[in-house]
């Protein structure tokens, strides 16, 4: 049996945004050695070394020495290693990237992105640095003029697999408040998620920054997952396991998945062109949603259609 | 300029302090805490790093609070860095 061709490449797309989903992104200050080496061991699927706010400006070489050796000496299992870089308005964000990019880091989380331009830049000397390198970019959108140009921002670079919003930044550029109910950043929420949805990329939400309010925390995983995100970031390695969870389909939503994928396979054997199941019709989103459950748990599913 | 001084590092766990200043010859100093155990290790790795990047007539100070070998690596490289750019 075969694919239909449309099918194929819609398949090839949820794939690429689905063999490896950001659901936890653990800020890790970069400039630590006893963080540094034990970030792989904390629960997240991807640590954020932080060269940025975490560094002190006249601790920016040694943090760049002391990240370049962690990630060219120490190895870490189902966990990427990005490094946020210093913006682009300060003289530190292109040594970082010479300093960094043939460390065997994973991807860069790029700070204040506000315009396609921006992440031209970032990309082209990436580029420069390492020709055909496969090192990944993340914007990070945090103010009111990145969240507009986001789609534009998301189009610029091939090298962009998820994009990141940064909540606290965006709010005080807005002049709001910040709630842990979030209603001041729901606009730039769902503009965010709309855009990665269209851009296919991951759209990875604010970390929550009461780190003892586990909660709050879990009500903001909620909320996020359901306007789209597929991911967060954390600043403690205490709400990793909250967003992990969180983000991992539930039992209900992986035994649906298979359920979807059984009768759509038997329609397909039969030559049936319309199925149903439980009452509602499956059509080819709901199974492609299917296949995207699935493989985001690891599952095999060789699903094919005619 | 004489007594030309840079520091690297920290105190903290794991971390280590690179004091590098202006001297006759080569003089290395290292304090650590496991000293018993890895003295030897930990002088051999700064020595080859001193080597590498040919520093000479130097006192290298190291207060070592239990660095694993890419810490001790990167202090020893920010050191002779900010070492070169102060000289």
């Amino acid at each position: 049996m075969q694919l239909k061709q449309e099918w194929k490449q819609q398949l090839v797309d949820t794939e690429r945004t689905c063999n490896y989903m950001r659901k936890t992104m653990l800020f890790v200050p970069g400039n630590n050695p006893a963080m540094v080496q034990n970030a792989g061991i904390l629960g997240a699927s991807t640590i954020i070394f932080d060269l940025e706010d975490a560094v002190a400006q006249d601790e920016k070489d040694a943090a760049r020495n002391l990240l370049k050796n962690a990630l060219e000496t120490i190895e870490v299992v189902n966990c990427q290693r990005t490094v946020r870089i210093n913006s682009l308005d300060t003289p530190y964000w292109e040594n970082d990237i010479l300093d960094l990019a043939s460390s065997g880091v994973d991807g860069f989380v790029v700070p204040k992105i506000e315009k396609a331009a921006d992440i031209e830049r970032v990309d082209e000397l990436l580029e420069k640095v390492l020709p055909g390198n496969e090192i990944y970019l993340i914007p990070l959108i945090e103010s009111a003029l990145g969240v507009e140009n986001v789609f534009e921002i998301l189009k610029a670079s091939k090298k962009i697999v998820a994009v990141f919003f940064g909540g606290e930044d965006y709010t005080a550029n807005i002049g709001s408040l910040r709630t842990k109910e979030g209603k001041e950043i729901f606009y730039a929420r769902n503009k965010i998620v709309n855009a990665a949805a269209a851009c296919n990329v991951e759209a990875i939400d604010t970390p929550f920054t009461d780190v003892n309010d586990l909660k709050g925390l879990e009500q903001d995983v909620i909320t996020a997952k359901s306007l789209g995100f597929s991911g967060k970031s954390a600043i403690s390695p205490n709400h990793c396991s909250i967003i992990q969870n969180g983000f991992y389909p539930t039992d209900k939503e992986i035994s649906y998945a298979k359920d979807v994928i059984e009768v759509a396979e038997k329609a397909s054997v039969e030559g049936k062109g319309v199925i149903s199941l439980y009452g509602k019709m499956i059509d080819k989103p709901i199974v492609l949603r299917a296949i995207k459950v699935l493989k985001s748990v690891g599952m095999e599913c060789d699903f094919t259609y005619e | 300029m004489s007594n030309k001084q840079v520091k690297a590092g920290s105190m903290e766990s794991s971390d280590l302090v690179v004091i590098i200043s202006q001297g006759k010859g080569l003089n290395v100093e290292i304090n650590s805490i496991v000293k018993n155990q890895f003295g030897e290790q930990i002088k051999g790795l700064v020595m080859e790093i001193i080597e590498a990047h040919q520093l000479t007539d130097v006192d290298v100070l190291i207060h070592d609070r239990g660095a694993l070998d890419y810490a001790i690596k990167a202090r020893m490289e920010t050191a002779i860095s900010r070492y070169r750019k102060d000289v």
